[in-house]
């Protein structure tokens, strides 16, 4: 008896407090987004920034001249419209008349500024080399010219007038990267260092930070003075740091997350039953692949690339090893890349495997190389199990053709030390687009890359192709022009691509708003929540 | 024993300042730099980095320069959070990692103690057997399987506590993380308490104690106890020092904003100014807490005497 009394009276207090919640609920009526994000964001400071999963946070804050809409495409974003001159070189912006969060108008001299800040040698921002599009920012950067030698000019204070160094069909696309992001001149220069501290920073984007704690999460409120803000539904997003892919998981299926930005691959049968509405796998903006030092013996001979590259049966890593809905690559750019069309395919898409490996022996035997004279090569990953898997089932898949693999695996920094200084014969690799156009995948096998061209290719007629389609502003010419330079390297395999990269995340169906697109943005703006 | 607790402080400086240079040039000779990464950057902005940061000078300057800054207690800027400095990401994350570890040594040495003096008092019965066996599962099983069951049965199945997170620091989300990080040592302190004891109860003072009649809790508590404690307590130290800095497991599991990850997370991204940060927090901490150590043995153990 005692105890169904007390059993009564708890009832009774759970329900006097669950109403209280729901009024007090009723008259916030805040909406919250929490996103699992799958890493520690590196700074506030768009000029900081070399990680998607800061950039997200970012792309919330600042508006560049153009922005990624809800599908992921640039929209006009600070600047309201704009002017192409005849030969592509010379792009006049106008301004929106819109404030940063403390009021203060934005205008041109703000992306002026941030610009040369972005390139000034002592600001040492890893990305800049973003804006070399635009004439005198590789001097700037490189120290060779002052600051006003980058053709960027604020005509007045909602005009911007930029020149750029080729016709670059691509730098309205570029506009929406972090990169290309105004910073408030007032606060840069009032706060230092500092600027980007919750309590100091000032934003032109859709949400403002409000709290940042190193390795919990960082919460962003809704900026009111965001030129759009009416059209904003979500009140605030929480960005929860979470590197370990099944904490994640776990925080999303106990309901404590709206969204988690990558999934545990490993459970992906389980995912796909038990979780299917809220399991999205789209097509994402990269390339993994495989590269070949072309510079250095074995690798000189195009036969014996070929044939390691067309030995490789990306159909099995695709479906067996990963199984993670990732697509077999046969070309670098991705499909679906804008102002591209067709990627230019190597010659043994669509070969049947045993045929292809039959053809590669012939290769290798062409090239001196057979069961009695196996060429032996090192293979180099950087540690991750999935590396490990695919490099794995190539060196059986190479074993075939008399390729005798040894596996070699560091950690990231010093994979992508030795890549870059070329103590490897090969070695995995991955691209990830900064803006959808082929020649953000394409320049990676141009000589005059440098360091990242890691394959060290040298192919004049590649190199040529790749300047004549830097001049040329007819986008369908130009497209032609890059197609043709793929097939060179398709031709030549200084890389071998193995499959074309996937977003893997978790949405809720309870999140409004999300279209699954390549380059993966998904601005809060555009979000709701069903309540 | 003041004189010997000053004494052993003024050795922590040159002790101190080995660590720090051996660490610093260790740290270097790793291959690879903070700004590798999956894409090579164009030499010019690699230049412009490393000069921003001072890498590009000789290494030995780098050194002095680094030496000068930690005297006037500025650990430098963290080159991979770089919003903030590692004097602002320890502050951050100690304070977590602190609360746990100490959580996590009082409870073991409560339950440790408990369970291995049980142990002891019935040795060979039914209960040592278990304890023991129970502990060896507990040292065994290792805390990236312990953590994420613990977080699946009682999160999810049960949903009684957060699967991981930190909230605002609510008591809910350390419960997890603490019983994780406190099982194993649990189960280190009941084995090392259960032999001490065994030893303790068959030695002379004991059988004279019980010779005058003293009733058995007081022989157990008042005098095997004491002596039963000095392994345990030499233990101790540098599991506390251990458990307070954190550990990478239990904070990526759990979502633990304390300075563990770092430790790791900083070494692979070479992240030089916050590895040597947390380096020399440990180092301070194991060589406060075996100092500690010491001079509990002489509360202990009549037979140590500091002069």
């Amino acid at each position: 008896m005692l105890l169904t009394t007390l059993k009564h009276a708890a009832k009774h207090a759970a329900l006097g407090v669950g109403l209280a919640l729901a009024i007090s609920g009723a008259a916030q009526a805040e909406k919250v987004l929490r996103v699992g994000n799958d890493g520690e964001p590196q700074s506030m400071d768009p000029h900081y920034i070399s990680t998607v999963q800061t950039s997200r946070l970012t792309d919330d804050m600042f508006l560049g001249l153009l922005t990624y809409g809800q599908d992921g495409k640039p929209i006009a974003g600070a600047a309201e419209s704009w002017t192409i001159s005849e030969d592509g070189k010379t792009y006049t912006f106008k301004l929106r008349d819109h404030v940063w969060s403390d009021g203060t108008p934005v205008t041109a001299e703000d992306f002026v500024y941030a610009w040369r800040r972005i390139l000034a040698p002592e600001t040492g921002a890893e990305y800049a080399s973003l804006l070399y599009i635009i004439k005198g920012a590789e001097e700037v950067n490189g120290g060779k010219a002052g600051p006003e030698a980058l053709a960027a000019e604020a005509i007045d204070d909602r005009t911007l007038k930029v020149e750029l160094t080729s016709p670059a069909p691509y730098f309205l696309a570029q506009l929406a990267h972090q990169t290309a992001f105004p910073v408030p001149k007032h606060a840069v220069e009032e706060f230092g260092r500092d600027w980007t501290k919750p309590e100091n920073i000032v934003v032109n984007g859709a949400y403002k930070l409000v709290s940042w704690t190193p390795k919990v999460e960082a919460t962003l409120v809704k900026n009111d003075k965001f030129y759009d803000a009416d059209n904003v539904a979500i009140d605030k997003v929480i960005y929860y740091a979470m590197e370990e892919r099944t904490a994640m998981q776990q925080r999303f299926r106990a309901g404590e997350l709206d969204v988690a930005r990558d999934i545990a691959s490993e459970q992906i049968d389980w995912l796909r039953e038990n979780m299917a509405d809220s399991l999205r796998i789209a097509p994402y903006a990269g390339t993994y692949y495989y590269v070949f030092r072309c510079d250095k013996e074995p690798f000189t001979d195009a036969r014996i690339r070929k044939a390691m590259s067309m030995a490789i049966n990306r159909e099995a890593i695709v479906d067996k090893v990963l199984r993670t809905g990732m697509l077999p690559a046969y070309s670098f750019v991705p499909p679906g890349t804008a102002n591209y069309g067709e990627p230019a395919y190597a010659d043994f898409k669509g070969m049947p495997y045993g045929e292809a490996v039959e053809k590669a022996k012939a290769l290798m035997a062409d090239a001196g190389y057979g069961p009695d004279n196996p060429l032996k090569i090192t293979l180099r990953y950087n540690n991750a199990e999935d590396h490990k898997r695919i490099a794995v089932a190539v060196q059986a898949m190479w074993k075939q053709i008399g390729v005798q693999t040894e596996l070699f695996n560091t950690d990231g920094k010093i994979h992508y030390a030795d890549l870059k200084q070329g103590s490897f014969q090969v070695a995995r690799a991955g691209w990830i687009a900064d803006y959808n156009d082929p020649q953000n995948f394409l320049f990676l096998m141009e000589s005059k890359s440098g360091p990242i061209n890691y394959s060290k290719f040298n192919n004049e007629e590649y190199d040529g192709l790749m300047a004549e389609a830097e001049a040329v502003s007819d986008l369908d010419q130009r497209a032609t022009i890059l197609r043709e330079a793929e097939e060179v390297a398709m031709e030549g395999q200084p890389v071998a691509p193995i499959y074309y990269y996937v977003s893997k995340q978790l949405v809720s169906p309870t999140v409004v708003g999300w279209v699954d697109n390549v380059p993966d943005k998904h601005p809060t703006r555009f979000l709701d929540l069903k309540q | 024993m003041l004189s010997y607790a000053l004494k052993r402080l003024v050795t922590v400086v040159p002790t101190l300042l080995v660590i720090i240079t051996v660490a610093f040039f260790m740290m270097r000779l790793a291959p690879g730099g903070p700004f590798d990464s999956d894409r090579a950057l164009p030499p010019e902005i690699e230049k412009n980095i490393k000069a921003a940061y001072d890498l590009d000078k000789p290494l030995v300057e780098q050194y002095l320069l680094y030496m000068g800054r930690i005297l006037q207690g500025d650990f430098g800027p963290s080159l991979k959070i770089r919003d903030f400095s590692v004097g602002e990401l320890i502050a951050s994350g100690a304070p977590a990692s602190m609360e746990l570890g100490i959580a996590a040594i009082a409870l073991a040495l409560v339950i440790g103690v408990s369970f291995g003096t049980l142990a002891a008092l019935r040795q060979n019965s039914g209960t040592d057997f278990s304890v023991m066996s129970i502990s060896m599962i507990g040292i065994a099983v290792p805390n990236f399987v312990m953590a994420p069951l613990l977080s699946l049965v009682l999160g999810i199945y049960l949903d009684l506590l957060p699967t991981s997170g930190w909230g605002t620091g609510e008591l809910r989300y350390k419960v997890l993380p603490v019983i994780a990080l406190a099982l194993p040592q649990i189960a280190y302190v009941a084995r090392l308490t259960r032999g001490s004891m065994v030893e303790v109860l068959h030695s002379n003072f004991v059988r004279t104690a019980r010779a005058k009649g003293l009733r058995e809790r007081l022989v157990v508590v008042r005098h095997a106890l004491k002596g039963a404690l000095m392994p345990v307590v030499s233990y101790l130290g540098p599991a506390t020092a251990a458990v307070m800095t954190g550990s990478v497991v239990i904070e990526t599991i759990f979502g633990v904003p304390g300075i563990g990850t770092y430790f790791v997370n900083a070494a692979l991204n070479r992240d030089y100014p916050l590895v040597m940060g947390v380096i020399i927090v440990y180092a301070v901490l194991i060589m406060l807490l075996n100092l500690a150590v010491d001079l509990l043995y002489a509360v202990l153990d009549p037979k140590v005497r500091y002069s």
